[in-house]
């Protein structure tokens, strides 16, 4: 399509954006029109966050440029966005309960009447004139602690135009709502670029992304790998880009899943929320020498099953770990029933980062015979138990009695894989086992669990990581909304197959 | 890759710290460090505060130091450390786990009440009577607290509110009991109390009648307070779930047991508060004869302390020896409150500083972390 420069909006050139040990945005292009619906799809850990909060300011990027309307940027801040006709609408909102619509909007950017006075008329006026302009009503005088959470994104939205937005980011704003009020928003961002603004639409529904946009940007592993339009692709493609073509082929597999169940667990069901169940109807077997991938978008219940095997949240169903069943059972006695357990976030559910390394294995691990003196720890065989881990899973660090924070995210991580691996369970349940860390340190938690799996252990693998579940799984299982819509075979699995199971496109073929 | 070099050198705890210590030592190194200079701080603040006045601060710190140079004001800063070491440990057991007990007030006054009416009503020998007084406030202060416990762990509700409260409706409970059953009437005394211990049921005094021998008893239980926290399984656990409660819960610790346990045992210690007036000053528990505010005491203490048996020992002692002084600086015409202003500047100070102190410590200990293994890193 040609255009005058005058029509582009935001145009992104190459843009590489580095973290330590992580390669988050790379050769990234992206193109936005003005007065168009631009999406960018992409699954989580795709780059799409990263790359918004390039152009918003909140992360520079060490190559690459950024131009909007035309002229060349170098945002320090979200606060030079913003002055540039940038808005990002969060997917977390951002309000003060306690406050009303009208000072939620203001805040920050109160209009003055001199002498500290704050003008509620003129604010009141500005806001009713931007309501007006895209066709929704809100009680200015409410608190948003009354409001709904469609209510509430569209006080976000205003909050934005009020400082002079005529670009807007929305990152994943239909994941809160429900159907009208997806309509609903939909409807809004419709008159916005009717009026002239530019909407950047972040999602991984691809049903709305197809319906609502007039340009699709497919981000995968860090950089945009297409460009195209909704006329020219259907679910199916769609889908397909985003998890890639060329499936990474299963590593020379020559294992023999064995016949003894090791976990079983029956219709799962976690209640969420809103009364929609976040797990629905779980059913599963993990057999001893196999590995079970969970392959799912972020957010389809892989947390909240993981939290339901291991009695850390209630649930409905059975759970049997070796034959036993311990669906009322404790935490702590499922894990002497034989689970292990790799957590999703190591930081939140994984470590004490004030704590020195050795308290850090042994934590779950106080009660095993031979690291207690009766009720005292024994702290001696504890520290030489953690030199063990750190030794056998090559741990970076000085030693055993260095405090967690010391580390970097991928040495915690294989403190994590060790504390669960070294107690040999018969079946381990591993979330993102191989997040955030280096490709060596990777290869080597894989043959861990690969070897542990040969010995006899089931594994439970959720993961995000598509070369790891195909790689790793004797068979890959797909969540999706919470329910396990499809078992597949990792070894003739299609990306046409896996994407359009995992984004909902095909639904509940295989039992 | 680029990565941001280090800057270990602008640290200003390379001064005090060497690489050859163990984390573990340079907490503690700084911690003393920082507590000193905050203290040196307080007394720097208080003087000022002394000057402005019109007070002469040289005169208020001479009496300070000739009180320091006087055993027998020593022996009665030991006394008078003996009930904030237990209300402090009470009240640290519960930092512990981030669970703020602010019911000790409550707590101690419970049990002094109900182990001073149980112990007058028997007759036992000697040392079983004592034993058994102990034991019946440790079970008072635990039975209190137990109903923040409950109310904490399993209705959710945030044991500030729950103490503070339990500590009006236990003060109105103590009056009622005292008033209605428990208050023995003597002819023309206005100093109304609970029947009087029998002697078997009394801890004797040493030196002159001027040290309680329940010092030795809160000794013990700063020694129990370390192994407990420090050593035992319980211990660790109950730090895991101050630490990190969510990662303890994965791993199947469970957060009702623990807030349970440890409130009902922050409670116990709580009941020992008063033992040191009732065993041997007063024997008996009244109104007017057992000390108040010694809960609430315990906390800033617990505070200045660390929530570290020996920090606790030592701010216990250096409020007993602040509060000792008051009465001296007094006599030399420099008002006693001065010495409460100076308790509360110390504990601010110090905490301040600690807590900057370990800020630097972390960020140093994790540079010199990756400095440390960069080499093969690259490798």
């Amino acid at each position: 399509m040609a255009s005058a420069s005058g029509d582009i909006a935001v145009e992104l050139t190459d843009i590489e954006k580095r973290f330590p040990g992580v390669l988050a945005n790379y050769d990234v292009n992206l193109t936005v029109r003005r007065g168009t619906i631009h999406s960018i799809v992409g699954e989580n850990g795709a780059g799409k966050s990263t790359l918004m909060k390039v152009l918003y300011g909140m992360h520079q990027p060490e190559e690459g440029s950024v131009s909007v309307d035309g002229a060349e940027v170098a945002f320090r801040t979200p606060a030079d966005a913003i002055s540039a006709g940038i808005g990002m609408v969060h997917q977390h909102f951002k309000l003060a309960d306690n406050l009303t619509v009208l000072e939620n909007i203001i805040l920050g950017s109160e209009p003055s009447r001199g002498g500290g006075r704050i003008d509620f008329a003129a604010a009141r006026s500005s806001i009713t004139e931007i309501m007006q302009q895209i066709g929704t009503e809100l009680d200015l005088d409410e608190l948003v602690s009354e409001l709904g959470v469609g209510e509430r994104q569209r006080v976000e939205i205003i909050k934005v135009l009020y400082r002079g937005a005529n670009i807007l980011i929305l990152d994943e704003p239909t994941a809160v709502l429900v159907p009208d009020e997806v309509d609903e928003l939909f409807a809004t961002l419709q008159r916005l670029v009717d009026d002239g603004a530019t909407v950047i639409f972040i999602s991984h529904k691809l049903d709305e992304v197809l319906s609502v946009s007039d340009d699709i940007t497919v981000m995968r592993q860090g950089t945009t790998v297409a460009h195209t339009q909704p006329a020219d692709i259907d679910r199916p493609g769609l889908a397909e880009l985003m998890v890639g073509s060329e499936l990474p082929s299963p590593a020379g597999r020559n294992t023999t899943v064995g016949d003894t169940v090791r976990l079983a667990f029956r219709d799962i069901t976690v209640d969420g929320p809103e009364g929609r169940p976040t797990v629905q109807n779980a059913t599963l077997d993990v057999k001893e020498r196999e590995i079970l991938g969970i392959a799912g978008v972020e957010g389809n219940g892989q947390f909240e099953l993981c939290a339901a095997l291991l009695g850390l949240t209630a649930s409905a169903g059975t759970v049997e770990v070796d034959g036993v069943d311990v669906s009322t059972a404790s935490t702590a006695d499922r894990y002497d029933a034989g689970l292990a357990y790799i957590p999703f976030d190591r930081h939140r559910e994984g470590l004490m980062l004030t704590a020195p390394l050795w308290q850090n294995t042994l934590l779950g691990r106080d009660h095993e015979p031979e690291l207690r003196n009766g009720p005292l720890v024994n702290a001696p065989a504890a520290v030489a138990a953690s030199e063990e881990i750190i030794e056998r899973f090559g741990v970076l660090t000085p030693n055993a009695h260095t405090p967690a924070f010391a580390l970097s995210g991928g040495n915690q991580q294989k403190l994590l894989v060790g504390r669960a691996m070294v107690t040999e369970p018969s079946v381990l349940i591993a979330a993102h086992p191989t997040r955030g860390i280096d490709v060596g340190a990777q290869a080597a938690v894989w043959d861990e669990i690969r070897m542990a799996r040969d010995a006899g252990m089931a594994v439970l693998l959720v993961s995000a990581d598509l070369e790891e579940l195909i790689g790793l799984s004797d068979r890959i299982a797909v969540l999706f909304e919470g329910e396990i819509t499809a078992q597949l075979d990792p070894d003739t699995i299609t990306a046409a197959e896996l994407g359009g199971y995992m984004t909902g496109v095909r639904q509940r073929e295989a039992s | 890759m680029t990565t941001t070099e280090p800057d270990i050198s602008k640290n200003p705890l390379d001064k005090i710290l060497t690489p050859s210590q163990s984390p573990q030592l340079q907490t503690a190194i700084v911690t003393v460090a920082a507590s000193l200079l905050g203290v040196l701080i307080a007394l720097g603040i208080s003087a000022f505060i002394l000057a402005v006045t019109g007070k002469n601060p040289v005169d208020a710190f001479t009496t300070i130091v000739e009180t320091a140079g006087n055993t027998d004001k020593l022996v009665e800063m030991l006394d008078r450390a003996t009930p904030l070491i237990f209300s402090a440990t009470a009240v640290a057991i519960g930092f512990k786990m981030n669970l703020f007990n602010i019911g000790v007030e409550g707590q101690y006054l419970f049990a002094a009440l109900i182990s001073a009416q149980a112990g007058s009503s028997v007759n036992l020998p000697a040392p079983i009577h004592v034993l058994f007084i102990l034991i019946v406030a440790v079970c008072a202060g635990a039975a209190w607290a137990s109903i923040a416990a409950v109310l904490k762990a399993y209705k959710n509700i945030h044991e500030v509110i729950s103490t503070i409260m339990l500590n009006f409706i236990g003060l109105a409970v103590i009056q009622w009991l005292f008033e209605s059953f428990f208050r023995e009437e003597i002819e023309g005394n206005l100093n109304v109390k609970t029947k009087l211990l029998p002697n078997s049921g009394r801890m004797p005094t040493i030196i002159d009648g001027r040290l309680s021998t329940v010092f030795f008893l809160a000794l013990l239980v700063i020694v129990g307070y370390y192994v407990l926290v420090y050593r035992s399984r319980f211990g660790f656990r109950l730090r895991a779930s101050g630490e990190n409660p969510d990662a303890a819960r994965t791993v199947g610790i469970s957060a009702r047991t623990m807030v349970m346990l440890s409130m009902i045992i922050s409670g116990g210690v709580a009941g020992l508060v008063a033992m040191k007036s009732l065993l041997s000053e007063a024997y008996a528990y009244g109104p007017n004869a057992t000390p108040i505010q010694l809960g609430f005491a315990g906390i800033t203490v617990a505070l200045l302390g660390r929530n570290h048996p020996v920090g606790i020992l030592l701010a216990a002692m250096l409020f007993g020896f602040l509060d000792s002084a008051s009465a001296t600086l007094q006599l030399a015409g420099v008002p006693s409150s001065i010495v409460r202003v100076m308790q509360a500047i110390i504990v601010l100070c110090v905490v301040i500083l600690n807590e900057a102190a370990i800020r630097r410590l972390n960020v140093r200990t994790a540079e010199q972390a990756q400095a440390q293994l960069a080499p093969e890193v690259n490798a």
